[in-house]
């Protein structure tokens, strides 16, 4: 499961672009994942330019 | 706001001011959405402009330029500096909020209604046409009729989304960038310094942009490739402790630059896209804000023919694609390539060009020629150096 670090956020949207299944969503000031559509490819950890995404543990 | 516009233009950056600025002036009633309180704020963008690429479509003015530049430094991975004046060419950094406030300003003054804090949430279609978009204004849900729409809403253009446009970018080709704006910095003034190999900045280059006064851009971007293992914030962050650190870092900012190929057909029945909605970013250099431009210059101007005509389909918005291939769709194809050729070099292999490069007299070293001596591994590639790089 993808865990947001949502106060570290800048909202640029560059995770938006790479995610293959469309499961997250920035608007001026929020972020969030579509959990049940994410498929963990962990793609938007890696691009994320400061870190904010992070690969947690089910919970 | 009215309910009904020829054309719709979503996003109020340099590309959709000039989708818009074009449209009017072409005869259409058009209106700009920008979803921010503001005009050009917040910037995400390393600012880089060439005065002639600029001059394309509007007079340069001196409240835009934070800095002129009158070439390029590149440092290699053991920081041998190659210095390079551009032969025909003088370069700006601009400071983006006063640059972008004046092209929407420009678009307003020939007739384009602008709104800010204007959030589209929704693309309204009717049967397989784009016919419209519900748009938040100021907290008031408004319904808005359009006979074309013009997503000029960026890299995670929604329009482009869900008008049916693939806009996903693969990781390799997207430049995964954190920029810091920061003073008490000594800085060359008079080049744009960029470095490059796998220590400063893997699969992309780190940017030092002055901007006057002690003040400067302090940037990178890294191909999507390469971040998994560290981040861009990473690299960043020990360039800075090492080189600057006693900089203060006034803004940070981060985001993507789409670099791979053009998108081919940024159309659809009722829609086109431009700028970074459409990855019209040089994929070599991830400069985009010229050709953003070009991108919404040509769209407007068929779009205005396209009301004239009363026909939005996409077979008529066509010319616009046409447009842009002949204009510097086949260049960044060809900066694609060489960008290709050029990110899989090794260090040493960085480190010999330099090396060579600097053997070329100052005053005859060009951007071509240090480019040529890069692409040696592949000598079918400098025709297409040559053909971008040339005038520069």
């Amino acid at each position: 499961m993808i865990k947001i670090i949502e106060n570290k956020c800048d909202f640029c949207g560059t995770c938006v672009t790479v995610c293959p299944v469309d499961c997250i969503e920035v608007r001026e000031a929020s972020i969030s994942i579509d959990h049940p559509v994410c498929i963990d490819c962990d793609l938007c950890v890696e691009i994320c330019p400061i870190l904010v995404l992070e690969t947690a543990d089910e919970v | 706001m009215k309910s009904n516009y020829d054309v719709v233009v979503v996003g109020g950056g340099p590309a959709g001011s000039m989708a818009g600025w074009e449209a009017v002036k072409g005869g259409a009633s058009v209106c700009i959405l920008e979803k921010d309180r503001d005009i050009g704020y917040p910037v995400r963008c390393g600012e880089a402009a060439s005065d002639l690429g600029l001059r394309q479509f509007v007079e340069p003015k001196d409240s835009w330029i934070a800095e002129k530049i009158s070439g390029a430094v590149i440092v290699s991975p053991n920081e041998s500096r190659v210095n390079v004046k551009f032969a025909n060419e003088t370069g700006y950094i601009l400071n983006r909020r006063i640059f972008d406030y004046d092209l929407s300003r420009y678009a307003s003054n020939a007739g384009a209604e602008v709104y800010t804090k204007a959030y589209v949430k929704e693309l309204l279609k009717t049967d397989d046409f784009v016919t419209g978009v519900v748009v938040d204004h100021l907290g008031e849900e408004k319904k808005i009729n359009a006979k074309i729409i013009i997503g000029a809403d960026g890299l995670t253009s929604r329009i482009g989304r869900w008008g049916g446009l693939k806009t996903q970018i693969r990781m390799k080709d997207m430049e995964s960038c954190v920029q810091y704006s920061v003073s008490n910095v000594d800085v060359d003034s008079d080049n744009m310094i960029m470095y490059v190999g796998e220590n400063f900045a893997p699969g992309g280059y780190l940017w030092v942009f002055p901007k006057g006064d002690r003040f400067a851009n302090i940037g990178i971007g890294i191909s999507g490739k390469h971040s998994k293992h560290k981040s861009a914030k990473a690299y960043l962050d020990q360039f800075m402790e090492r080189e600057f650190p006693d900089a203060s870092i006034l803004t940070t900012m981060c985001g993507g630059v789409p670099c791979g190929k053009p998108m081919r057909r940024p159309i659809k029945n009722g829609l086109m896209l431009v700028g970074d909605a459409a990855h019209q970013v040089n994929p070599m250099t991830g400069g985009g804000i010229v050709s953003g431009m070009k991108g919404g210059w040509l769209a407007g101007q068929v779009a205005a023919d396209a009301i004239i005509k009363g026909d939005y389909s996409e077979k008529t918005l066509e010319a616009y694609p046409e447009k842009l291939r002949k204009d510097f769709g086949k260049n960044h194809e060809r900066f694609y390539k060489i960008k290709e050729a050029t990110a899989a070099l090794t260090m040493d292999e960085l480190n010999s060009i330099a090396e060579n490069v600097l053997k070329i007299p100052h005053n005859k070293r060009t951007l071509a020629s240090v480019f040529k001596a890069a692409v040696f591994k592949k000598p079918s590639l400098i025709i297409d150096v040559l053909k971008v790089l040339s005038g520069v």
